[in-house]
């Protein structure tokens, strides 16, 4: 008989490009990846065994060693920290009789952390075994270890109602909520699955008049960044290459943002569809859902509704009915990596290499998957494209403002009353948004927008405009109330997690973040200096030498609360003489050499 | 034959051949851009950043920018050179790098460059890392204190499939090379040699020898690094 290595190496037609899912799919039939399998693995792909070790070594979900018959994966960011993270991990620790980073000694319950799920609204929240457990409580925590204890399933031990809207349905049955708590005219609004690919066929539009329409309307990036759609695609279009790629970005991995996981879950159709709409403007057969690992729990649903699609016509041969139109989608997963949201490492990623962004030029437009033209986009424009082809340039100008049209989707957590998420037109200030999420504005300290790689802003700028013109925002917004510290709470956490998730490929940024984050320890500790406070806004030049932009936006935590909370760094200065480094502690340092040689102090 | 075209470092006129790298393109025209994981014939990864230029005024790196018709290069401003400066500290505060015991002094590429660009104490604090040595390997021994995570090795040193020998392991702040330990055990002398001769540091030492040459008739006992390209000119 073959063993499981060897049929799933076969499933995947021991193609090494195809490493992420074959390590995916032998991670989940042994729970971790032991050394002889990778060795195999190797063998058959005919690459060293380090090679594959420094692509399984990159992703935080995969593991060499057992990880637990039980798995649990508590979030350790910010929000989850604000939520009450702490007491659940104390609880995890005493109940299961091990530590964060350990496993039982029975093996039966392994705890780690894990940065942002995307379930900021309905924090703490953990991963257990691929899946989601939301809103815990220590009792919970009581409840669901003896529930290991005992054996029962992940599906037993959730005791859960279903989440609102389609979490409910029987491909997904989960109990995650969507919180919606204000629909739009793009996204949430009604769509017949096909809709966009039967405008199409139905106007007999071109791809070139497509990618007008699209460029009509002013289309820009939801990722962050706001590049023109329309153009991205003309690039592609226009590139020379065998085949054309579409991707789109469902890897989510900005602390604080978790509407694409919304959107994936109410509005599937739309998302896809904005794939296939992509895929027949610049002539593509393939499109790649690359999703975080985080969201594998929408595996099943997903990959039902392609099958549905391919059903009704919608993919494959002759897609929506358009002539000569051939185009399918597959999904790919990651396994735990923030820089994989940069489309390049994103690109490398389902390549089944470390993700690790490119030099650009030349730009996955060119050259992206295989080297072929691809053009990556996120899962909410992708939605807004699609509308555009339905309904037209015109009614999609008049939502937004005139530089930002259309609408966003914001994903509101932290310190409110109704965290979750909002579809808003371009134009809403940073005061409506906290008035309508239920934030008491006095009690406010900050607002944290775009997450850790945006900026942290104060209440001098709340009447400061959501736009592409003004406050510009992959759409997450943390509220951060009065109570908590915000350097330690939050600037400390956003700044180990840049530490933590940069590729490490540049020097710049990986050397950087470690500088940055050792400072702050050294000013938490109240061993800083005026000068050090200087030093950190001096280092803003090197952070752009880096190659991509989590190496050029990792100081923005650090450097965005000195501009607007210079207080809270001041306040931590206690010595006055820049001449003296009190974090030089002589007995510490001298500690190990007064061991090794036997001297008693 | 390949088309010529013009460009400028620093306001010089400069000439190169299409497609060719910035790097070498500016070292045909005399003009010395330091790098530190480019390696000639081994294609480029922009790893270290110290080539960073401005090229029409964008912050790019020069090995990995073809020269193109009219490309504006600034190599030596202000700006650029204290950048260098700061990813050279960056490189020495980041791992354990005490020259006087080691034995690649001399010959080192980021020593050299930090005398090129007069590093007296960095500006960042130093972070003192725990590293391992590695010196199961019959021919080297790997001293990860020492390494600077340029890729050199990873990128150039594959055995006669093409496999890796050596390769990244984790990311971030807990990112380090790892060699692989079946395939090393059975290296050749002459890519031990190899090996030890791409790292630009002292991280990768072939066993069995030392200081071949002495301190005091090494690369850059003499001059500093570049000075070779600049003479040329």
């Amino acid at each position: 008989m073959k063993s499981i290595v060897q049929n799933v190496l076969e499933k995947y037609n021991s193609d090494a490009t195809r490493l992420m899912d074959i390590l995916i799919d032998v991670q989940e039939d042994q729970g971790y990846l032991p050394p002889p399998v990778l060795a195999e693995i190797a063998e058959t792909l005919d690459i060293s065994e380090v090679d594959v070790l420094q692509t399984v070594s990159f992703y935080h979900f995969f593991s060499t060693e057992p990880r637990g018959k039980y798995s649990v994966y508590l979030n350790d960011s910010v929000v989850a920290e604000m939520m009450g993270r702490a007491k659940i991990a104390e609880a995890f620790e005493r109940e299961a009789g091990c530590k964060f980073g350990e496993v039982t000694e029975d093996e039966l319950i392994g705890l780690f952390d894990t940065p942002c799920i995307g379930m900021n609204d309905q924090e703490p929240a953990a991963i257990i075994n691929g899946v989601i457990f939301t809103e815990l409580t220590a009792f919970r925590v009581k409840e669901i270890v003896n529930g290991m204890r005992a054996g029962l399933s992940v599906e037993e031990l959730r005791a859960q109602s279903l989440g609102d809207g389609m979490n409910a349905s029987e491909s997904l049955h989960s109990t995650v909520d969507n919180n919606i708590h204000k629909t739009g005219a793009v996204i949430f609004s009604d769509y017949d699955p096909g809709e966009a690919l039967a405008a199409i066929s139905k106007e007999s539009l071109s791809p070139e008049q497509v990618i007008e329409r699209v460029k009509a309307s002013g289309v820009r990036g939801r990722g962050g960044a706001g590049f023109p759609t329309a153009l991205k695609w003309e690039f592609c279009r226009k590139a020379k290459g065998e085949k054309h790629y579409v991707f789109c970005n469902a890897d989510e991995g900005e602390p604080g943002t978790f509407k694409d996981r919304v959107i994936l879950t109410e509005r599937p159709n739309l998302v896809l569809d904005g794939m296939t709409v992509a895929g027949y403007a610049i002539g593509a057969t393939e499109g790649i859902l690359y999703l975080r690992y985080e969201y594998r729990y929408l595996r099943d649903y997903l990959e039902k509704i392609l099958a549905d699609m391919r059903a009704a016509g919608q993919l494959g041969k002759n897609a929506g009915d358009i002539k000569g139109f051939d185009f399918d989608i597959r999904l790919q997963f990651g396994a735990g990596a923030y820089v994989c949201g940069e489309e390049s490492a994103l690109i490398e990623s389902a390549e089944g290499k470390r993700g690790e962004p490119r030099d650009r030029p030349p730009f996955p437009v060119e050259k992206g998957f295989l080297g072929m033209p691809t053009i990556v986009n996120n899962v909410e424009t992708l939605c807004q494209a699609a509308k555009v082809v339905v309904k037209g340039a015109d009614w999609y100008r008049t939502l937004g403002t005139s530089q930002s049209t259309g609408t966003k989707v914001l994903s509101v957590s932290g310190d409110c009353k109704f965290p979750g998420v909002y579809e808003i037109e371009w134009g809403f200030s940073v005061n409506d948004i906290l008035n309508m999420v239920g934030a008491e504005t006095g009690e406010v300290q900050a607002v944290q927008v775009g997450g850790p790689s945006g900026s942290c802003i104060a209440s001098n700028e709340f009447s400061r405009i959501l736009s592409y013109e003004d406050l510009a925002t992959g759409g997450s917004l943390i509220i951060i109330g009065e109570r908590h510290d915000l350097l330690k709470v939050v600037v400390y956490n956003f700044i180990d997690f840049f530490a933590k998730e940069s590729c490490g490929s540049c020097s710049t940024c990986r050397a950087l973040t470690m500088m940055y984050r050792k400072t702050l320890e050294k000013i938490l500790a109240g061993h800083g200096k005026r000068s050090d406070v200087q030093a950190m806004l001096d280092w803003v030049p090197i952070a752009l030498a880096s190659r991509c932009g989590l190496g050029h936006t990792a100081p923005n935590p650090i450097v965005s609360t000195i501009k607007n909370f210079r207080h809270l760094y001041e306040g931590r200065i206690v010595n006055a003489d820049e001449t003296f480094e009190s974090s030089f502690d002589l007995e510490t340092s001298v500690a190990e050499a007064n061991r090794t040689v036997g001297r008693k102090l | 034959m390949a088309k010529i075209v013009t460009f400028s470092i620093d306001g010089q006129k400069c000439m190169a051949e299409e497609g060719q790298y910035l790097v070498d393109a500016a070292e045909t025209n005399g003009v010395y851009i330091p790098t530190l994981c480019n390696m000639t014939g081994v294609p480029p990864q922009g790893s270290c950043r110290v080539c960073s230029v401005k090229i029409n005024g964008k912050l790019t790196t020069a090995c990995t920018t073809k020269v193109s018709e009219g490309m504006e290069v600034i190599n030596e401003s202000e700006e650029i050179q204290d950048l260098r400066k700061a990813i050279i500290e960056l490189l020495f505060a980041e791992g354990n790098h005490f020259c006087p015991s080691c034995e690649q002094s001399g010959n080192c590429e980021l020593q050299a460059l930090a005398y090129r660009f007069q590093v007296l104490v960095p500006r960042f604090p130093y972070l003192f890392p725990e590293r391992d040595i590695e010196a199961s390997n019959p021919k080297l021994f790997k001293d990860h204190n020492r390494s600077i995570l340029c890729k050199r090795c990873i990128r150039a040193i594959t055995d006669e499939r093409g496999r890796r020998l050596f390769a990244f392991g984790k990311r971030g702040d807990r990112i380090g090379i790892s060699i692989d330990t079946k395939l090393a055990a059975n290296i050749s002398d002459e890519l031990a040699d190899r090996a030890a001769e791409v790292c630009p540091v002292g991280a990768i030492i072939r066993k069995g020898r030392g200081f071949a040459v002495p301190i005091g008739q090494r690369r850059y006992d003499g001059q500093p690094i570049g000075a070779d390209v600049e003479q040329a000119k």
